[in-house]
């Protein structure tokens, strides 16, 4: 009996959150299902993809920056990538930083490591004003902002799958019978199918540091995985710390089960029962 | 001898133990996160540097900086201060240090501005010895910041600063 | 049953301690030896412990969290982000924070559905039971404000959209036209609302505490049911609940930290909304607004109901009929174990409560089976909601035959034993 109900108990559960949940992101979308990648910070035991994530920041501040800040990334968590201090001041010193000096003027010193990447824009209105009255978002949650899990994998949209089925989901013409507005883009992967955005990249646009060849196809995806860092620098720290507890977990629930067992066996014999006396 | 009885009690003793340590372990494990989460995060770590400016600062004055939250004296000393500074290498001192052990150039004392006894920021040119008075418990400081008078236990410590050129120099 | 085995230190110091303040041996006799359990409860038995472990769990993850959080309208998205990013373990508590609500509500979800099934609202549990709604009540709240405080998409949006249901108040002289500005302090969702929902998601968790000691206390006085629903008789009914369930609950904990653990490791936004990684933005409303998965179901009952009004009095009532429970069932047994009629409603209730949470995270004319829109679906699964509890439980408990039922609890034990 106690058995059924369990079973009854977790059957139900599953098979209502599996209905429940496989819908999530099956609402009607004029977007294009973003094709699975392969990423090495997939899995639990993913690490992020340093090579990679280092091109994506070249394309990043090569192509993106004009348009989109990255309000909430320092220049000092480039360390996090594998660049040195050095590497990382040079860097720094390169964006021009808002100050105020002693006259009370607004002006501008070189970064430092301290410092956030500043934004292309003054401000929102700046922003729209230069983008034909859209805003282009800013970059720091992007990935985690496009991410939509679901029960089911195959209906799951991963960040980094979006961006790279956006910045190659471009097409020249729209299909027939589209009705593209004026000055927008038509993109399969975008919501809507039309896009603000001009089309970032093209082959060989920039020349990677590494002698990468810059495909668009290359490019989206290293800076799919630069922007998925951004929005989730700690992946790496939690999934390896993830590991360790739950090695420890396992053993020390193994501890308790027995432990337990060993409390209750005379009770679960009902040894300490006197059948005479129920 | 031992009986069967007590190989079981053994058996059952070490299970206990090994569980509670393994319990032990775990509270201590998730204790620290909670404990380190109030240690500075790290762009307030990242922030611990400042650039001075020293060409600003006239000789004879003191001029004040903010770096990690508290405020830095950096003095520009006059011939007459630096030797006063150095006659009082000699002085019955609280915290005994020489001046040249305080400065990399004379010219320059950068020094913490929070007083040692209980953290207020003195006054210059105020008190017996020409250099600074805590107006908090009356604390005085030589031209070289080292106390002469009053409660504070210690000198006003050196903070680590580094010249990156003649005029310029980096605390922190 | 308590005075059987009382605390007495033989340590001096403890002894003269407990002369004067005999904490010890209250917390001897509240889960300690000198509490006295039925032997039978099975692991269902283990979610109490659990609700209590996920109540601190969150209080100290949250009063944590307040220490770096920012209860300001253009701060508080960065601020939470700079718990992430910048703050020493700060990915690790903010996600077992926010993983931690929902945690907190699957196992009182579980613990609520034990209830039903093993009748523990039944006399005497009366008051025990109410207890238990009005803690469910303030952790709704509680999960509402705290949702709020990141200030994303979804926070300002859900906020917008909660608050408003109190302007179908309006019909009420003096107060109802100015009640929904004065939940906001303003003309909308704003700063006096953050700040507001920040003060009072700080205090209700305190207020929380104290109904569950009252829910503790209210369980002691009558001593835990158990999953054949007979009272306790004899001693051979009941064993100490240290070591017994101190040992059972401990196991429980271990094994649901790991599932807890799973999510705050490796799907820490899971259970959260992709929109809520954008800042408020009160200029654009997401194109689908769905709430914290464990408010779908009432969210899917409010927006069966075609009128403002009555929907918002159909959500509320929806909960507050649980009250009613002691009365509506009729039954001289307790458990379902013995009323196979009542669990089959019972079952069906739960496949029913899942599927209403299905529906209120789908968009109101979706068109799912048949050609019919979700909303249709949810009026359906509404009517059952209420239907169970005013149709089903008053006819079937009162006109069921039950099962036979062991004379005590230790007769059960060694039956079971004979059986193998």
């Amino acid at each position: 009996m106690l058995k059924n109900i369990k079973i009854k108990g977790l059957l139900a559960g599953l098979v209502g959150a599996t209905i429940a949940f496989s819908g999530a992101t099956a609402a009607e979308s004029t977007a294009k299902h973003p094709e699975r990648h392969h990423y090495e910070s997939a899995g639990i035991f993913g690490k992020f993809d340093i090579p990679s994530i280092q091109r994506g920041l070249q394309v990043y501040r090569e192509v993106c920056s004009a348009c989109h800040s990255l309000n909430l990334v320092a220049f000092r968590t480039l360390g996090d990538i594998g660049y040195n201090e050095d590497e990382i001041k040079a860097i720094a010193a390169e964006y021009d930083i808002d100050t105020i000096d002693e006259t009370g003027e607004v002006t501008s010193r070189p970064g430092i490591p301290a410092d956030y990447f500043p934004s292309p824009y003054a401000n929102e209105q700046a922003a729209r004003a230069s983008n034909n009255g859209a805003l282009p978002p800013d970059f720091s949650t992007i990935v985690k902002a496009r991410e939509h899990l679901s029960f089911m994998p195959w209906s799951s949209v991963y960040g980094e799958d979006y961006v790279i089925a956006l910045m190659t989901g471009y097409h020249d013409e729209p299909p027939a019978g589209f009705d593209l507005l004026e000055g927008l883009f038509y993109n399969d992967a975008f919501e809507g199918n039309q896009i603000a955005m001009t089309p970032p990249l093209s082959d060989g646009i920039i020349e990677y540091a590494d002698g990468t060849e810059t495909t668009v196809e290359q490019m989206s995806y290293d800076v799919a995985n630069f922007l998925a860092w951004v929005s989730d620098p700690t992946m790496q720290a939690r999934k390896e710390m993830g590991l360790k507890v739950m090695l420890f977990m396992f053993v020390f629930v193994v501890l308790l089960y027995f432990t337990n067992k060993r409390v209750w066996k005379k009770v679960k014999k009902g040894e300490d029962i006197d059948p005479s006396e129920v | 001898m031992t009986t069967h009885d007590d190989v079981v009690e053994e058996r059952r003793n070490f299970l206990y133990i090994a569980t509670g340590a393994a319990g032990v372990v775990a509270a201590g494990a998730a204790a620290w996160p909670l404990i380190d989460q109030m240690n500075p995060s790290k762009d307030v770590l990242a922030l611990s540097s400042i650039e001075v400016d020293l060409s600003k600062i006239p000789l004879g004055q003191n001029a004040v900086f903010l770096w990690r939250g508290n405020p830095v004296f950096v003095r520009h000393r006059t011939e007459a201060e630096i030797a006063e500074a150095r006659a009082g290498d000699t002085a019955d001192l609280a915290d005994p240090e020489k001046d040249e052990d305080r400065v990399q150039k004379p010219e320059w004392l950068i020094i913490s501005a929070v007083c040692t006894h209980l953290g207020c920021v003195p006054l210059e040119h105020h008190g017996d010895f020409d250099g600074w008075l805590c107006p908090c418990h009356g604390s005085h400081y030589d031209i070289s910041g080292r106390v002469t008078k009053g409660p504070a236990p210690l000198n006003l410590p050196v903070v680590p600063y580094e010249f990156l050129d003649d005029s310029t120099v980096r605390i922190g | 049953m308590a005075s059987e085995n009382k605390f007495e230190p033989t340590n001096p110091t403890l002894k003269w301690i407990e002369d004067r303040l005999p904490l010890m041996g209250l917390i001897y006799n509240s889960i300690g030896g000198g509490y006295n359990v039925p032997r039978n409860l099975n692991y269902w038995w283990n979610f109490g412990v659990l609700a209590g472990f996920m109540m601190v769990v969150q209080i100290v993850t949250g009063i944590i969290l307040a220490m770096h959080y920012i209860p300001n309208i253009d701060l508080a998205f960065d601020s939470v982000q700079h718990i992430k990013r910048d703050v020493n373990y700060g990915w690790l508590l903010q996600a077992i924070h926010a993983n931690g609500a929902s945690m907190f509500f699957i196992v009182v979800y579980v613990h609520i559905l034990r209830g039903f099934y093993f009748g523990s609202y039944k006399a005497p549990r009366e008051i025990l039971w109410f207890l238990g709604i009005i803690i469910y009540l303030i952790m709704m709240a509680t999960g509402f404000m705290g949702y709020v405080l990141p200030w994303g998409q979804m926070s300002f949006w859900g906020a917008k959209v909660i608050t408003n249901l109190f302007s179908v108040f309006d019909f009420i002289p003096f107060i109802g036209d100015g009640i929904v500005n004065w939940l906001w302090g303003g003309f909308s969702v704003g700063q006096p609302t953050l700040n507001r929902f920040f003060s009072l998601h700080y205090l209700l968790p305190f207020v929380l505490v104290g109904v569950v000691i009252l829910h503790v206390w209210a369980l002691h006085i009558p001593g835990s049911t158990n999953p054949l629903g007979i009272d306790a008789k004899g001693k051979h009914d009941k064993i100490p609940f240290h070591p017994y369930y101190t040992a059972k609950d401990a196991f429980g904990l271990g094994v649901f930290i790991i599932f807890f653990a799973a999510f705050v490791f490796y799907i820490p936004d899971f259970l959260g909304h992709p929109d809520n990684y954008i800042k408020a933005n009160p200029l654009v409303t997401p194109t689908h607004i769905v709430p914290e998965w464990y408010y779908l179901p009432f969210y899917a009952i409010l927006r069966a109901i075609d009128n403002k009004l009555i929907g918002v009095l159909a959500m509320f009532s929806s909960i507050l009929i649980m009250f009613a429970m002691p009365w509506l069932d009729g039954a001289r047994v307790r458990s379902m174990r013995f009323r196979p009629l009542s669990r089959f409603f019972f079952w069906l209730f739960v496949a029913n409560g899942i599927f209403l949470g299905y529906l209120g995270q789908r968009a109101p004319d979706d068109i799912l089976w048949f050609g019919l829109v979700a909303t249709s679906y949810a009026q359906m699964a509404t009517f059952f909601y209420f239907a169970y509890f005013l149709i089903i439980m008053p006819l079937v408990s009162r006109m069921e035959t039950t099962k036979p039922v062991p004379t005590s609890i230790a007769a059960a034990v060694l039956e079971a034993n004979k059986k193998g």
